[in-house]
């Protein structure tokens, strides 16, 4: 039982990790937790599942359920992306200058705000996610069954963390990013369009969370418009387990949050589940607010 | 190469600099002095567009740059080496330069820019991959100005390179600020320490609570009875 506990915590690790990435890389340059992130994913996965039930009708899920999920998982990308980049520029962006509280309403605003455009416009009830295939792939691991969706999440995770990192440390972009974190002015004063670094980082983050909503979707085969609230508190304990603002720490605070609720719903029960989460974040809160790998909070407005 | 008239800038209801008028001539150094919040820094910033204009005019080789975007003015040539540095603490001194040069796109003529201004501060070639925040004091300023090389500036803004130095280490930094105006910088030097800037300077400005109230020839201000007690702490017997 522990591997497969372990196999299923990293699955949802992994997703946990990129909805945490989000959290952190917006805090990181505004100081701004972004409450409105968990929304995000939520209509990443509603997106999902407009795109995949076209594919299922113009029958491309049955051809290819790969391409087909890869294919899902860009749309959602790309359209919350342009979603988190709409959101910075209406509802954060005119309050760079207020009190640090003001903008976090306004989040809390956005979030509201998305989970009723959703809830009217695909009902209030739990909406069936298609499926790619009728008889799902499994493989048998030293008695543990891995499904082949499980293998695709951890996959695509490993591969966007991957590729994140890299833009992170070696591109262009990433120096700005960087640089925008530590010390905007002197970053405008170089000459690096903040702006534009910002809307950047929104929408890298708000595809990440589109990616995850539609893969926890396809996994759990449900969602309703309410699930970015759990979700979004989860993948920041993840980003706060691991360090706000620190990168590299809400990877590794995802896939541990993945993994202890994991172990908690196989060892413990699966009610408890969602309250290692709450858990977690008070005793990070208490004992090491920094979390692991952050150094100190940044004391900047 | 530089013309500031009328400028004004305010931060809310206090108005920083009311009506303050420069000029610096192409190949000059020119120094702006004053005692502790008379206005240096701010108008250093409405220069570079980091600040809002809220009055006045800002010319640069002919263009109008008042309200200009700051990543624009850079482009036009003006880098700022900004009070305390500013060195970014978690990249390394490489990236900090990297970033000085973000601006620019050509990669051969930033590798140029990257040689010559190692030149200038060998040290820093040495810690290319260590952060900017273990620098020393001294190491950090070289930084700062190094990454304000990288962006190919005409006019360079200097905003107190000697402040928290030790003797010895702001005799080192202002041979090199001579050296790199020598090859062709124009700069534009804010002090507190009146002596050093006048002694590199060609011309100076004194501003006192946000404007002008003299300037000249450094060498006359040296010489000046109200600059040596106001400014060069002397004694007139
Ligand atoms: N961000 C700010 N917000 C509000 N007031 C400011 C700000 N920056 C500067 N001031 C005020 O504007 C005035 C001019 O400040 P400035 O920093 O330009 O002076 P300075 O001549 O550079 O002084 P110093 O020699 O101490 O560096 C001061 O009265 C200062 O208190
Ligand atoms: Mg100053």
């Amino acid at each position: 039982m522990f591997l497969q506990q372990l196999i299923n915590g990293l699955t949802l690790g992994g997703v946990y990790a990129l909805v945490a990435l989000g959290y952190t890389m917006v805090y990181g340059i505004l100081e701004l937790i972004n409450f409105a992130h968990g929304e995000i994913y939520m209509l990443g996965a509603y997106i999902g599942i407009i795109a995949l039930g076209l594919f299922t009708a113009w029958g491309w899920t049955a051809a290819a359920p790969a391409l087909s999920l890869l294919a899902a998982v860009a749309v959602a990308a790309v359209y919350c992306g342009a979603v988190g980049a709409t959101v910075e520029r209406l509802a954060y962006r005119p309050l760079r200058r207020a009190h640090r509280l003001t903008p976090l309403i306004s989040a809390i605003g956005v979030s509201i705000v998305l989970q009723n455009v959703v809830m009217l416009t695909q009902g209030s009830a739990d909406k069936v996610f298609p499926r790619l295939s009728d008889a799902p792939t499994t493989f048998a691991v030293a008695g543990a069954t891995v499904s082949a969706l499980q293998l695709w999440i951890v996959g695509i995770s490993a591969a966007l963390m991957g590729s994140l990192h890299l833009l992170i440390r070696k591109t262009r972009l990433g120096l700005a990013m960087r640089a925008t974190a530590q010390d905007p002015r002197m970053a405008s004063l170089v000459g690096v369009p903040v702006n534009r670094v910002i809307t950047a980082t929104f929408v890298i983050g708000s595809a990440l969370a589109a990616v995850a909503g539609v893969m926890v979707g396809l996994y759990y085969g449900v969602v309703n418009f309410f699930i970015g609230y759990v979700a979004g508190i989860k993948a920041f304990t993840a980003a706060v387990l691991g360090g706000i603002g620190n990168v590299p720490g809400a990877m590794l605070g995802g896939v541990i949050l993945g993994v202890l609720e994991g172990l908690g719903a196989g060892y413990l029960s699966n009610e408890y589940k969602d309250v290692i989460a709450f858990v977690i974040l008070i005793l990070v809160l208490i004992v090491r607010p920094t979390g692991l790998m952050g150094e100190r909070i940044p004391d900047k407005v | 190469m530089l013309r500031v008239e009328g400028l004004r800038v305010s931060y809310g209801a206090v108005e920083a600099v009311k009506g303050l008028d420069l000029d610096v001539g192409a190949g000059e150094i020119v120094a702006l002095i004053g005692a502790n919040g008379a206005g240096k820094s701010t108008t250093l910033m409405a220069i570079s567009g980091a600040t809002a204009v809220s009055g006045g005019y800002i010319r640069f080789r002919g263009t109008a740059i008042e309200g200009r975007p700051a990543s624009e003015i850079v482009r036009l040539g003006i880098a700022h080496v900004p009070e305390g540095r500013r060195i970014f603490k978690r990249l390394t001194v490489l990236e900090n330069l990297q970033v000085g040069a973000y601006t620019r796109r050509d990669r051969r003529e930033v590798e140029a820019s990257l040689e010559g201004m190692f030149g200038y501060f060998p040290a820093l070639r040495d810690r290319r991959g260590q952060q900017g925040g273990t620098l020393s004091g001294g190491e950090q300023q070289m930084l700062a100005i190094g990454r304000a090389l990288m962006a190919n500036p005409t006019l360079l803004l200097l905003d107190e390179p000697s402040l928290g130095l030790a003797p010895l280490m702001v005799e080192r930094i202002f041979d090199i600020i001579r050296s790199i105006h020598r090859s062709g910088t124009t700069m534009l030097l804010v002090e507190q320490n009146a002596r050093t800037a006048l002694g590199v300077a060609d011309r100076a400005y004194v501003v006192e609570t946000g404007r002008i109230v003299l300037h000249g020839p450094a060498s006359a201000l040296l010489d000046d009875p109200k600059v040596r007690t106001a400014y060069l702490g002397e004694v007139i017997a």
